[in-house]
């Protein structure tokens, strides 16, 4: 058999390309840490949105927290909502321009603590938004302090010697109460600490704005992510620890999808 | 046999060096330089690329989006 | 030609929204202003215009529903009383912050906390200082009647997308509860358009837009600021607005908003049956404050009569307006209680005349 040697420079090339940014994401460079799944969620939520060919329908709404420059990085119009208020913000997009997509991106402190009437009352009513929920266990903006999703004897800077549930009570998970509301249509936690889950992750954000369409209620993904400078490791423990401590506590899968 | 022959191509000043692409990669295509960027980061490279399969999997878990991937089948 | 009808304050509100082509109203029920979201509900308004009505579950979300809807280009509005417009502040904040339009109506009522739910007029330092964080400004609207209180709906709406500014109709629960004739504008159609700093989805032909009122770099934010100022500068210069009463002979003048101005005519006409030549000056925007104006009045009366139902806040503007130039006092009663015609003469005589 002949040698079929190619070398790199004769690969890359257009026909052959496979995988590129997507234009839905400016070129900033995102102030996130290394390793951080923040910007792996923000570029999955800006394919799919190039591939369903939304730009232009779609509003989306960000946070207070890291992320709360999201709109930095993409290239669709946004809205910043306060603290804990973007499923409020939502709703008054949606209920005014219905025909349009509209999101949230929001994290755990602003979606499950500050937030959490917003949250349970905008899926309460089915709003036709899709919620999309960064759950990293700390706040990661503010330098580390507990998060209503603190695991029990998990450290952070206002629980140094791990989150005590006598003191400092249990952690909430949000995602399943907003399962059991009649008001969602779709909900799923997922991750993307490795390849794998980042594609599951892809699909179930594509889903929940796809819904979206169908006017059948709230949409709520939860990606559960890591924080390597809250948790003080390196980008590789941080999801290794998430693996190993984040997810039997927040199991990953599907919590509720349409009847067929 | 079909051979599958990838590429990558990493934005040096966009990568934090975080090598998350290092363990994603099955064939451990990626290591990270010994220089720095513009940011001051040890940045990712491709350092064996004759194994590259343009799997994607390092573009997939790339939290900054730097990394873009070519892919060829040879006959 | 539309009639006569005989309606409370607060119906007059809902009603008239509904005419001006509001979109969204987004509440949340307290005593004394349910009634706004009460007649909206039965009043069916999604089938004479489309607008939307919706209950919210706090009045922060509420505030934050009309973030977004305005964000989107809406006319948006939502109306409360005294504590759930203490609960809007954070967001009246950032709707001023960010430049977006929509309507607030504070029926006020007696504090602070729980307070009462009688009429007051003690949130007028919430209302035309700021009331949230940050250098901001409401244009404050004050109707002293069922007449006033639909007219500035739609009058509120210009002044707010003229300027890209939050507009507030101060009121308090006398007018809200009170019924009178009023005679409402024909309806006006809802905008099909969204203004072009809207919210609406990227188009290719136009640069994406974001709704914020963040930004993290200090002298962009202080060139953001001084860009307010020149706005507000130009709102002060621009939209005063008050109403001057048998002032041409006033040799004292009382100063009074809303319902306390009602009760001051009353006061006016018994002081002048006893030879006392008083004029009433009613100021109609709280925000811009009517200053040269009543600063103008200080060179022909002899004193000033600040009556409000407070402890006295807007006689602090008034005293800034004339300059310590003439003597200025205030009455006022506080709790809910209504001040009567005769305690406000008797307050004159003694505050003013005799002091």
């Amino acid at each position: 058999m002949a040698e079929n040697a190619i070398t790199t420079k004769e690969l890359i090339k257009k026909e052959n390309l496979v995988y590129q940014k997507t234009k839905l994401l400016t070129d900033d460079v995102m102030h996130y840490c290394p390793g951080c799944g923040h910007g792996t969620t923000h570029r999955l939520i800006a394919e799919i949105i190039e591939e369903m060919g939304i730009q232009s329908e779609i509003i989306g709404v960000a946070p207070v927290g890291c992320s709360v420059l999201m709109y930095n990085y993409m290239n669709i119009d946004m809205q910043e909502a306060a603290h804990g208020r973007a499923p409020a913000v939502a709703t008054g997009i949606k209920r005014l321009l219905p025909e349009k997509y509209v999101f949230t991106y929001q994290g755990d402190g602003d979606l499950a603590a500050i937030g959490t009437a917003e949250t349970i009352h905008a899926c309460n009513r089915g709003e036709n938004i899709t919620i999309i929920f960064i759950n990293n266990g700390i706040y990661g903006m503010t330098g580390g302090q507990m998060a209503p999703t603190t695991l029990v004897g998990m450290k952070s800077s206002t629980t140094p010697y791990g989150r005590e549930v006598s003191q400092m009570g249990n952690p909430i998970k949000m995602t399943d109460l907003v399962a059991n509301l009649p008001g969602t249509y779709f909900v799923s936690r997922q991750s993307v600490h490795t390849p794998g889950n980042v594609r599951k992750t892809k699909k179930a954000i594509r889903k929940a704005f796809e819904y979206q369409a169908l006017n059948k209620g709230t949409c709520f993904v939860e990606v559960v992510s890591n924080c390597p400078s809250g948790w003080k490791m390196t980008p590789l423990e941080s999801n290794k620890w998430l693996a190993e401590n984040m997810l039997p506590f927040y199991p990953l899968g599907d919590m509720k999808v349409p009847e067929q | 046999m079909a051979k599958i022959k990838g590429a990558i191509v990493v934005d040096i000043n966009g990568c934090k060096g975080c090598e998350l692409c290092i363990t994603a990669c099955p064939t451990e295509v990626i290591f990270l330089s010994d220089d720095v960027n513009v940011k001051g980061y040890h940045y990712a490279y491709m350092a064996n690329p004759d194994v590259c399969t343009g799997c994607s999997n390092c573009a997939i878990i790339c939290p900054d989006g730097v990394i873009t991937v070519y892919r060829k089948k040879i006959s | 030609m539309e009639e006569f009808v005989l309606m409370k304050g607060n119906e007059a509100i809902a009603e008239a929204a509904i005419r001006a082509g509001t979109d969204g109203y987004f509440g949340y029920p307290i005593t004394p202003q349910s009634e706004v979201i009460e007649y909206l509900a039965a009043a069916k308004p999604h089938e004479r215009t489309g607008m939307v009505l919706l209950q919210a579950e706090s009045e922060v979300a509420a505030i934050n529903m009309l973030y977004g809807g305005a964000g989107a280009g809406k006319k948006v509005m939502t109306s409360s009383s005294s504590p759930g417009i203490s609960l809007m502040q954070e967001g009246i904040s950032y709707i001023a912050g960010s430049e977006l339009p929509c309507l607030l109506v504070n029926v006020v009522r007696g504090g602070p906390g729980l307070g009462t739910i009688q009429p007051s007029q003690s949130d007028y330092f919430q209302s035309t200082k700021g009331g949230g964080h940050g250098d901001y400004n409401l244009i404050v609207l004050a109707p002293a009647s069922v007449q006033e209180m639909a007219d500035f709906v739609s009058l509120g709406y210009d002044l707010a997308f003229k300027y890209r500014n939050p507009v507030m109709i101060q009121t308090d629960g006398a007018l809200g509860q009170m019924m009178e004739k009023v005679k409402f504008k024909p309806q006006q159609p809802r905008s099909k358009k969204s203004p072009d700093w809207a919210t609406t989805g990227k188009t290719p032909d136009r640069e994406r837009i974001i709704i914020t009122s963040l930004d993290l770099d200090p002298s962009r934010q202080e060139r953001f600021n001084e860009k307010l100022q020149v706005k507000y500068r130009t709102i002060k210069e621009n939209e005063v607005r008050y109403e001057k009463i048998q002032c041409d002979d006033a040799e004292y003048l009382f100063v009074a908003y809303g319902t306390s101005s009602r009760i001051c005519q009353k006061s006016m006409q018994m002081a002048r049956e006893e030879g006392i030549k008083v004029g009433l000056f009613r100021p109609i925007t709280l925000w811009p404050f009517p200053y040269n104006e009543i600063r103008e009045m200080a060179g022909q009366v002899e004193g000033m009569l600040s009556v409000e139902m407070s402890a006295g806040q807007m006689v602090e503007d008034v005293r800034l307006a004339v300059e310590a130039t003439v003597k200025v006092d205030h009455y006022g009663r506080m709790g809910g209680i209504i001040p009567s015609s005769e305690e406000i003469v008797e307050a004159l005589k003694q505050k003013i005349i005799g002091g």
